[in-house]
């Protein structure tokens, strides 16, 4: 590999693949819970759809606009917890996300990779919330 | 205000190399690259004259002005004065005391809008509007419609990002106040601003021009456009952040209310009541930014020696040539007009690589571009891009540094396999 100065190592393949190919993308029919999270500084969007059964997200997707970054962190966000309980998915913290992602973030760059995780949260506590 | 024509001076290697010695920033080296600054349009580095003047203030001669009767209160207040009187002459103002000192160009704008705008704007009125507004040159009118019951208009963009006038007469027909920028701070584009001050002073309106990017990169008359106020802020053109100016006209200015009120700004201050000070003090209520503006004047100090017509040739000639390696390129998008009509400041896309990411690559080079919508959401929307990266090219910039762009750009290209 050419010496991009760590650059080729944030932007490694899995990440341009998640940015090009985003998994779960699209929206859900009357989904159970739902939100749209903006990033006002730099742009980036977000949607997140999920379908509830017993406590456990049976499906999920996701809509947006932004950088590699930010869109490869939400695909990989919607792959993780597609078949877990909410209680699970409460649990789910900054550092998993940044884990899952496996590269290093600077902090400039932190909103963008967190915005899937703020959204998804934001979606759950929305429909508890009214529940 | 198109394309100087081509016998007027530029800088020459020599000047750009001693012009480039006077900024101290320039010798930082992020990540270990040289310093590759293209966001002067967001703000300028500064010279180590205007921190000198600045810091020499504080050494020296720092007291608060127009209260003191002491030797360094009459000096500071000397200092702070005779930088108005700079500013007005740079900008073609007939008189210093129509220059009001504000924090920077939001505040002017939001001061005409107060002011002016709360005592003459009526239900029912028209304000008119662009499409290619900063933020800033926007939201203070939807603010001031709301309250007052006036409504907006909008003067569009065409494709090519130019001011669509082929209606304006009609947008102005009954308008109060017409708002519009100089020079388009996302793309470039530069507004024949005596066109549009005329047009609307024909219909009966006021003028507002934000010149945030005008002023530090051409010569600026504000007497020959025949606005009514203008805008600008010291930081985006050498000097320090925190002041900026309102001009206005006399009259104008003499027949508003104060914006904030307090010390500085009174005539006689009675329990129930006051009177206000005359322009330019009823404007300047409370201590001021007075380091700031002797910096500011030490700033315009610099581009006048230098000369504002070649800095603007320079810059043109650094755009032109950045725009014909940009054009070359397969997969760069560039959005505005062509050079005729604009300015140096370049706003591109690059395939599917989103602006940030652009950024951050451009970044681990030491390149410095702006990226996302500039504070111009409507035009992003009107061009229908999510968001742009915007190189700016100043008097301190070189053609090495087009050169580094265009590489960064090939790095980028190359991490995100596009051809």
């Amino acid at each position: 590999m050419n010496d991009f100065s760590g650059m080729d190592a944030l932007y490694r393949d899995f990440i341009l693949d998640h940015y090009r190919n985003p998994r779960n993308a699209g929206t859900l029919e009357q989904p159970d819970a739902s939100f749209e999270g903006l990033n006002p500084l730099c742009g980036d969007k977000i949607r997140m759809d999920l379908r509830i059964r017993d406590g456990v997200v049976e499906d999920v997707k996701f809509k947006g606009r932004g950088c590699a970054i930010s869109q490869a962190s939400a695909s990989l966000l919607t792959e993780s917890i597609k078949g877990k309980r909410i209680d699970e998915i409460d649990t789910i913290g900054n550092e998993d996300v940044l884990e899952n992602l496996g590269i290093s973030i600077s902090a400039a760059r932190l909103k963008c990779a967190l915005l899937g995780l703020k959204v998804l949260k934001q979606a759950l506590a929305l429909k508890y919330s009214d529940d | 205000m198109a394309l100087a024509p081509s016998s007027t001076p530029t800088l020459t290697q020599t000047d750009v190399a001693r012009i480039r010695s006077e900024f101290p920033i320039l010798k930082e080296r992020p990540h270990g690259k040289p310093l590759v600054f293209l966001d002067s349009a967001a703000s300028s580095q500064k010279p180590i004259q205007v921190i000198d003047a600045m810091d020499d203030y504080y050494r020296r001669y720092h007291a608060n002005i127009h209260r003191g009767v002491y030797h360094i209160s009459e000096l500071a207040t000397e200092a702070y004065e005779e930088a108005r009187r700079k500013i007005a002459r740079f900008i073609g103002a007939p008189e210093a005391e129509e220059c009001i000192y504000v924090r920077n160009a939001t505040e002017g704008i939001n001061l005409v809008a107060y002011s002016w705008g709360r005592t003459n704007i009526r239900r029912g009125d028209a304000i008119v509007v662009t499409e290619m507004e900063h933020h800033s040159n926007l939201v203070p009118w939807q603010i001031l419609a709301q309250q007052t019951g006036a409504s907006l208009r909008f003067v569009r963009v065409t494709d090519d990002g130019m001011l669509d006038v082929r209606d304006l007469d009609r947008l102005l027909d009954g308008a109060k106040l017409f708002a519009f920028t100089a020079v388009s701070n996302t793309l470039g584009t530069v507004n024949d601003v005596a066109f549009l001050s005329a047009r609307a002073r024909a219909a009966g309106a006021v003028s507002v021009v934000d010149a945030c990017q005008a002023v530090p990169r051409m010569p600026v008359d504000v007497a020959a456009w025949g606005s009514d106020f203008v805008a600008f802020s010291a930081h985006k053109m050498l000097g320090p952040t925190g002041v900026g100016i309102i001009w206005g006209r006399r009259e104008l200015l003499e027949a508003m209310p104060p914006f904030l009120a307090g010390g500085g700004m009174i005539g006689v201050v009675r329990l129930e009541s006051s009177t206000y000070a005359g322009i330019p003090a009823r404007f300047e209520a409370g201590t001021p930014a007075i380091a700031e503006a002797v910096g500011f004047g030490a700033a315009v100090d610099y581009l006048t020696v230098i000369g504002m017509d070649r800095i603007h040739r320079y810059e043109l000639e650094l755009a032109t040539y950045a725009l014909e390696r940009l054009h070359r390129m397969k997969n760069v998008s560039v959005y505005g007009p062509g050079i005729e009509h604009r300015t140096g400041v370049i706003s591109l896309t690059v395939g599917d690589i989103h602006a940030h990411d652009l950024a951050t690559i451009l970044d681990s080079e030491g390149i410095c571009v702006r990226a996302g919508h500039h504070c111009n959401q409507p035009l992003m929307e009107r061009l229908d891009v999510p968001a742009t990266a915007r190189a700016s090219f100043y008097l301190y910039n070189t053609p090495a540094e087009v050169d580094a762009l265009i590489a960064g750009i090939e790095k980028a290209k190359a991490i995100f396999k596009i051809a």
